[in-house]
C-alpha cells in the first residue's frame, strides 16, 4: 500500500516535471511560473495588502454604508475603482491557486521531511489563515454573497461544542447586525492577514535570499494579467444583504468559498472532520514512516585548520546553516565557519564555495575547510584522477553532474566511451577549480550539468554554479580555463537528451582544437 | 576580484513569436481559470420554491426542582447571616421544543443547559426547509421539567414567499414564542 503511494507520488512527480518542461518552452526555465510558486504567492499577498490598504481608506466600514461605498467604486473615473476592487479579489484567487500548487510541488519533491520539515509545518497553518482572511473579506461588502458567507460561517462554527450561544443568532434579523459586529468583520479581515504575515516570517525563516517577488518579467506578466482580468471581468456586488431573505442565486467564488456549499451539501460536522483530518494529515506527513527509508544526509563538517574564515560558505548556504564564529585557535578577528546540523540539508554548496577545496593543493589527502563526509572533495579529486587516467580516448571529456538533476550515466550510456562522469550532491558542490584541474589533468573538455534554472533541489545551486563559472561569484573559474572547452548545461531530471546534445557539441568543438603537444599532458599527482 | 553577485547569470534570451504566443495563451488560461471559477457555476442555496424556517433561542430554563424551606435543625448548623429563607436547586431544566408544520412533526429537540453545573442558558439554532406558500405552524416549548409545568404553545398560519426566512424565537418578555 505504501509502495503504491510512493509510486503514485513518483508518477505524479514525473507528470509535474513534464508540465514544468512544457511551460519552459513558453517562458524559459528561469521564468517558469511553476518554479516560482512561493514567490508568486507572495506577489499575490503584496497585491492584496496594497489594494486592501487603498480600499480600507476609501470604503465606509459600517453596516449601513459598506455596500454603497463599495458599489460606488464602479463609478470612479478611468475604471480605477473597478481595477482596485478586481485586483483585490483576483489576487486572492491567485494566492489560493499558487498556494495549492506550491504545496503540491513541495510534497511531490518530498520536501516535507528532514530539515525542510520546519517550513512545511509552519506552512500548514498559513493555509487556514489565507482562507479565513479571504472568507472574511466577503462579509465586509455586506451584499447577499457576504450575507450568505457570514451566515454559513456562523452556522458552521455553531457545530463546535464549546460555543454557549450559536453564533448564527447574530444573523437572525437585519437589526441584529450592528456596527459592533461589523467591527469584528473588519478585525478578522485585517487581523488574520497580519497573522498570515507573521506566519510567513516563520515559514521562510530558515531560508536565505528568499525571493519576495518573482523575477521582474513574470511579475509584470502576472500583474498585467490580473489587472486586465479586473477590467474585462469586473467584480460586482450582489444586491444589499437582507437577512429576511435567502439569496436565491449566488455567483459564488468557488476558489475561496467552496467550504460553504460543501457544508450545506453534507453537514457542518462532516466538513469539520474533513478539515481536521486534512490538517492532521498535512502535519503528520513529515513523521509518517517511509517504506524505503532514506538515510538522513550527512551534514557539512568544518575543519578548523583549513578554514580561513572567508565567509563564502556562510554567504552561499541556501538554508542559513552556516554561521561564522570567532576562530578558537587563531588570532583575534579571524573567523571560523560553524554548521548547524539541524539546518543543514547536505547539499555541499558550502564545499563548492570553500577556497580550500581547490584540487591543485599539493597534499596527499585533500582536506578542505568545509566538506561533505559522504562525498568529500578528496574523493572527488581521487576519482577524477583515476577516471582520466583510465580514459582511453585521445580527447577525453568529463561531465560533472548533479545527483538530483539529469541522470548523466543513462544520458551517456551509449557511444560515450570518451566521457568520465563525476557525480555531485548538487552542481553547487563543484569547486570551479575542479574544472581547470580536469582540463590540466588530461580532459579535452568539461561539461557541468546543473539543474534547470530555478529548479535546483537546494534552491540556489544552479545559480551559484553559473555565477562561479562565469566569474561573477567567488570562488570563480579562472579566465584561462573558460572558453570553448567548458560547457555549462542546465538539465534537470528527464533532460537526458539535452545533456547528450551538450556533450556532443563539446565533443565536436574539442575535435577542432589543436592540443599543444609540448604541454604536460597530466598533472604530477601527489 | 569580482564582487559577489546574486544576479542570474544568463540573460533572458530574446523571445520569439512562438514564445510570445505561448505566454499569451498561458496567461490567458490563468486569467480564464480565475475569472470563471470566481463566479461560475452559479450556486442555488435553496430551491426556487423553498423557504427557510430558523428556530433559535437562548433561554435559561426553570430550576429542575421546587424550592423548599429549610428546617430549624438545618438552619442551626449555619451561621446566622448565612441562613436562607428557602433553598432552590441550582440545575436548570433542559428546554424541549417541538415544531409541527401542517400537522406533521418536523423537529423535536432538547437543549441542555450550559455550564458545568448545568445552571446556564440553553441555546438552539435549527434550520428547517419548507415549501413556499401557506403553512400551518405549531410550536410547543417547555422550559420546566416539573410535572406541573405548562409548555408554551403557539400555532399560526403563515404565507411564505420563496426564499423567505421565518424566525421562531423565544422571548419571555414578549410572552414567549415569537414568530416573525
Amino acid at each position: 500500500m505504501h509502495d503504491q503511494a510512493i509510486s503514485l507520488r513518483q508518477r505524479c512527480l514525473n507528470g509535474w516535471r513534464r508540465l514544468e518542461r512544457g511551460l519552459d518552452a513558453a517562458f524559459g526555465s528561469g521564468l517558469n511560473p511553476m518554479r516560482h510558486l512561493g514567490s508568486i504567492g507572495l506577489l499575490a499577498f503584496w497585491l492584496l495588502a496594497a489594494s486592501g490598504v487603498l480600499l480600507y481608506i476609501v470604503i465606509d466600514t459600517s453596516v449601513a454604508g459598506a455596500w454603497r461605498s463599495i458599489d460606488s467604486l464602479s463609478s470612479w473615473p478611468l475604471q480605477l475603482g473597478v481595477l482596485l476592487r478586481g485586483l483585490h479579489r483576483y489576487a486572492a484567487d491567485a494566492l489560493v491557486l499558487a498556494m495549492g500548487a506550491h504545496l503540491l510541488r513541495e510534497w511531490l519533491h518530498g520536501h516535507e521531511r528532514g530539515v525542510r520539515r520546519f517550513p512545511w509545518l509552519t506552512g500548514v497553518p498559513l493555509i487556514g489563515f489565507v482562507f479565513i482572511s479571504a472568507i472574511g473579506g466577503f462579509w465586509i461588502n455586506w451584499d447577499q454573497l457576504g450575507q450568505f458567507s457570514a451566515v454559513a460561517t456562523a452556522e458552521w462554527l455553531g457545530a463546535l461544542p464549546m460555543l454557549a450561544t450559536p453564533l448564527a443568532r447574530n444573523f437572525l434579523a437585519n437589526e441584529a447586525v450592528g456596527d459592533r459586529l461589523f467591527s469584528l468583520f473588519i478585525f478578522v479581515h485585517l487581523g488574520v492577514p497580519l497573522l498570515l504575515l507573521f506566519g510567513l516570517w516563520f515559514h521562510i525563516q530558515r531560508l536565505t535570499r528568499v525571493a519576495m517577488l518573482p523575477p521582474r518579467p513574470l511579475t509584470l506578466g502576472l500583474v498585467t494579467t490580473l489587472a486586465l482580468l479586473a477590467l474585462v471581468w469586473p467584480v460586482r456586488s450582489a444586491p444589499p444583504a437582507d437577512l429576511g431573505q435567502v439569496p436565491a442565486l449566488l455567483q459564488l467564488d468557488w476558489l475561496l468559498l467552496w467550504l460553504h456549499p460543501l457544508t450545506y451539501a453534507t453537514s457542518p460536522e462532516f466538513t469539520w472532520v474533513l478539515m481536521g483530518a486534512a490538517a492532521l494529515l498535512l502535519l503528520a506527513l513529515p513523521f509518517l514512516p517511509q517504506a524505503r527509508k532514506s538515510a538522513a544526509p550527512a551534514v557539512a563538517v568544518v575543519d578548523a585548520d583549513n578554514c580561513n574564515g572567508c565567509t563564502r560558505c556562510f554567504v552561499d548556504c541556501p538554508y542559513a546553516a552556516v554561521t561564522m564564529v570567532p576562530h578558537p585557535n587563531q588570532r583575534i578577528g579571524r573567523l571560523l565557519a560553524q554548521v548547524d546540523a539541524d539546518l543543514c540539508v547536505g547539499c555541499g554548496i558550502c564545499a563548492g564555495a570553500c577556497p580550500s577545496s581547490t584540487p591543485f593543493r599539493r597534499v596527499t589527502k585533500l582536506v578542505t575547510g568545509i566538506d561533505m563526509p559522504q562525498r568529500p572533495v578528496s574523493a572527488m579529486r581521487a576519482q577524477l584522477q583515476r577516471d582520466l587516467a583510465a580514459n582511453p580516448a585521445a580527447r577525453p571529456l568529463v561531465v560533472f553532474g548533479c545527483d538530483h538533476g539529469v541522470r548523466s550515466a543513462s544520458a551517456l550510456s551509449s557511444g560515450a566511451d570518451d566521457v568520465s562522469v563525476c557525480n555531485l550532491l548538487c552542481a553547487g558542490q563543484l569547486p570551479p577549480s575542479f574544472v581547470e584541474y580536469a582540463l590540466r589533468d588530461g580532459a579535452a573538455g568539461v561539461v557541468v550539468a546543473a539543474c534547470r534554472e530555478g529548479g535546483c533541489e537546494f534552491r540556489l545551486g544552479e545559480r551559484w554554479t553559473a555565477q562561479r563559472l562565469s566569474g561573477q561569484r567567488e570562488p570563480h573559474l579562472r579566465d584561462a580555463a573558460r572558453g570553448e572547452r567548458v560547457e555549462l548545461v542546465f538539465a534537470g531530471p528527464g533532460d537526458e537528451a539535452g545533456l547528450a546534445a551538450a556533450v556532443q557539441r563539446l565533443r565536436e568543438r574539442v575535435q577542432a582544437i589543436a592540443l599543444d603537444p609540448d604541454l604536460p599532458h597530466r598533472i604530477q599527482h601527489a | 576580484m569580482p564582487e559577489i553577485s546574486d544576479r542570474p547569470v544568463r540573460k533572458t534570451p530574446a523571445i520569439g513569436p512562438g514564445r510570445w504566443l505561448g505566454q499569451l495563451l498561458l496567461y490567458g488560461l490563468f486569467a480564464l481559470v480565475i475569472g470563471v471559477f470566481s463566479q461560475w457555476p452559479p450556486y442555488h442555496h435553496l430551491q426556487p420554491d423553498q423557504a427557510l424556517i430558523k428556530l433559535s433561542f437562548t433561554h435559561v430554563g426553570k430550576p429542575v426542582g421546587d424550592c423548599r424551606v429549610p428546617g430549624a435543625e438545618e438552619l442551626a448548623k449555619l451561621a446566622p447571616h448565612m441562613r436562607p429563607t428557602e433553598i432552590c436547586p441550582r440545575e436548570r431544566s433542559p428546554i424541549m421544543v417541538e415544531l409541527d408544520i401542517n400537522g406533521v412533526n418536523r423537529l423535536r429537540r432538547s437543549a441542555e443547559p450550559g455550564g458545568l453545573s448545568k445552571d446556564g442558558a440553553s441555546a438552539m439554532y435549527e434550520r428547517v426547509l419548507v415549501p413556499a406558500g401557506e403553512q400551518r405552524i405549531a410550536v410547543r416549548y417547555s422550559d420546566d421539567v416539573r410535572a406541573r409545568a405548562t409548555p408554551y404553545h403557539r400555532e399560526t398560519t403563515v404565507k411564505l414567499v420563496p426564499g423567505q426566512v421565518l424566525v421562531i424565537d423565544f422571548n419571555a418578555e414578549k410572552g414567549g414564542i415569537t414568530i416573525q
